[in-house]
């Protein structure tokens, strides 16, 4: 697949002299979804307000579709739609108007058609004559979505999407976010929310700090640093792991369960072993079961590393 | 020149103005009436006549200047610092349009609907006073300019302002005592010596004697200053957008 979205040493120092971005490498291929993983100020938003020309790198390029985001702006952001994080709309506007006022600003000659065809895929055309101050909070992000998409972008940002949603409207955006990829649009969305990430992506990046600490294939990361844990159910309670068993890393889980934790890179599980020595110190099990851990683990401990 | 996102610009602010009717149209037109019936009838009937043209005819063409001025301010400054306010600017800022295509939306509309409030109060003007235009094509050349020039600086102002309050001042403090002041509603003749040396400072002078000048054929300064100084203004006005533009004074991080 083609390079879509190149970034390449992209650094920002507000005036204040915060560094928000300390030399971001992105790249992003066509047709995929890319979650960028991050707690709150580590640069998702600056990030994305430099690639779409809402604020101005310290250093670096960017290109988008092969044309730079700064001397050929116009070919760059007319392949660009934007979905902010805020709910910005003109209220006394109705959906039709402002959604043909978006397409307008992006050099589209008008086509009512195309946007009525937007709106239904947004669950939005019957509401597209009301004004913009009688929609629902979920609503609204909808008509956001909708003057992203009405240009017919290559590419759309989903700036925390699901910020300040309600779990049933989250699996909405959710489901939105399919249908948009079906119809071939790269999306890179922000989030604070592990489950988002893993729900909707292809591909996980973690940013902290200003600084993207991986880019990688969602299940290859979950595998790659994935720490497994096996339970294993004994069918009498203890109270202390048995000396013979002592050099195995277990711990104890619950009054029967003890608890295994390995690595599934390492060369050996040692579970074999383990299991052998279990029976030999006369332990009877009552069920196995693994866990595998999550993003929320894998996040927690990358951070970590990175500030250690 | 990206034509789609400069009409869409000026349509979104022109259909503003219609649905807000009353407030856009009406109320200028109310306000000249008022002025026509203090000002005209009131105090005309004891000044009678200012170098040969009734005081009612007289203050026309000040008039118009007044409500024109502030309503290319007000249109100019509130239609871009709207966006800025509510947040949408964003859209302005990420779309494939040059700053140049933003101020021709803006400043378009703007200097349009002024000038569209100028012809209703002149037409409105008909009714209270006899009036004939000397140089049709000037007095038009000037309302247009001072549409243009004024919408620029409502534009630049919008940008700059950080709040409400800001956004009304320089309209409040400085435009509306200039134009009292820029002999609206006499001729500057008829000041003393020392003051009339002094009002040759207030840059709003020059537009009205023009503009007058353009109605009567009467003038406080030449007309060759009149039309000097519109275009400076105009080109400082450019100028200073050129600026903000290049800088992203208060648009762009």
């Amino acid at each position: 697949m083609a390079t879509i979205l190149n970034v390449k040493g992209v650094t920002k120092t507000y005036d204040g002299g915060h560094e928000a971005l300390k030399g971001v490498d992105l790249e992003i291929e066509e047709g995929e979804i890319l979650a960028l993983l991050g707690p709150n100020g580590a640069g998702k938003t600056t990030l994305i307000s430099i690639i779409c020309g809402i604020a101005t790198a310290s250093s670096g390029q960017i290109t988008v579709g092969g044309h730079d985001h700064v001397t050929q702006y116009r070919a760059a952001r007319e392949m660009i739609g934007l979905v902010p994080q805020e709910i910005n709309l003109e209220p006394f506007e109705t959906v039709m108007n402002t959604v043909r006022f978006s397409r307008g600003l992006f050099g589209r000659p008008r086509n009512d058609a195309r946007i009525e065809e937007i709106l239904k895929l947004l669950s939005l055309h019957d509401k597209k004559d009301n004004r913009i101050m009688t929609l629902s909070g979920g609503m609204k992000r909808r008509v956001l979505i909708a003057k992203a998409l009405c240009h017919d972008p290559k590419i759309l940002f989903l700036d925390e999407p699901t910020a300040g949603v309600d779990v049933e409207l989250r699996k909405d955006m959710w489901d939105i976010v399919a249908k948009l990829k079906e119809t071939g649009v790269t999306i890179i969305l922000t989030t604070h929310y592990i489950e988002e990430a893993e729900a909707m992506a292809d591909r996980i990046g973690v940013i902290s700090n200003g600084e993207i600490l991986l880019v990688e294939d969602k299940a290859a990361l979950i595998k790659r640093l994935g720490q497994k844990e096996l339970l294993i159910e004994l069918d009498h309670p203890i109270d202390a792991i048995p000396e013979s068993l002592s050099h195995h890393a277990l711990t104890i889980g619950g009054v029967q369960e003890l608890v295994y934790a390995y690595d599934v890179q390492g060369d050996s599980t040692g579970i074999t072993g383990l299991l052998a020595d279990l029976r030999a110190a006369g332990l009877h099990l009552a069920d196995l079961s693994t866990r595998q851990s999550s993003l929320e683990d894998i996040f927690v401990d990358l951070v970590k590393e990175k500030t250690a | 020149m990206n034509w789609n996102a400069i009409t869409a610009i000026y349509r979104f602010e022109m259909a503003r103005t219609f649905r807000t009717l009353v407030q856009s149209i009406i109320s200028p037109v109310l306000s000249t009436s008022l002025y026509f019936i203090v000002f005209g009838a009131a105090i005309g009937s004891r000044i009678e006549q200012v170098e040969g043209v009734s005081y009612g005819a007289f203050i026309v063409p000040g008039l118009i200047m007044l409500t024109v001025l502030t309503q290319s301010i007000a249109n100019a400054s509130f239609g871009i610092y709207f966006p800025k306010f509510i947040g949408t600017i964003y859209e302005h800022l990420s779309a494939p349009i040059s700053f140049y295509e933003i101020v021709i939306g803006y400043v378009g509309a703007a200097a349009t609907k002024a000038f569209l409030i100028g012809m209703i109060i002149l037409a409105t003007a008909h009714f209270f006073v006899d009036l004939t235009i000397e140089h049709p094509v000037w007095m038009m050349a000037f309302l247009v300019l001072t549409c243009i020039s004024f919408a620029l600086l409502g534009f630049i102002l919008g940008i700059w302002a950080q709040n409400f309050e800001q956004l009304q001042l320089v309209p409040m403090l400085v435009v509306t005592p200039l134009v009292f002041l820029g002999g609206s509603f006499y001729s500057i003749s008829m000041l003393p010596p020392v003051w009339q040396t002094i009002t040759l400072f207030n840059p709003v002078v020059y537009l009205i004697s023009g503009f007058r000048w353009a109605f009567f054929g009467m003038a406080d300064v030449s007309l060759g200053w009149s039309v000097l100084a519109i275009l400076s203004f105009m080109a400082a006005c450019l100028l200073t957008i050129r600026w903000i533009f290049r800088s992203g004074y208060r648009l762009r991080s």
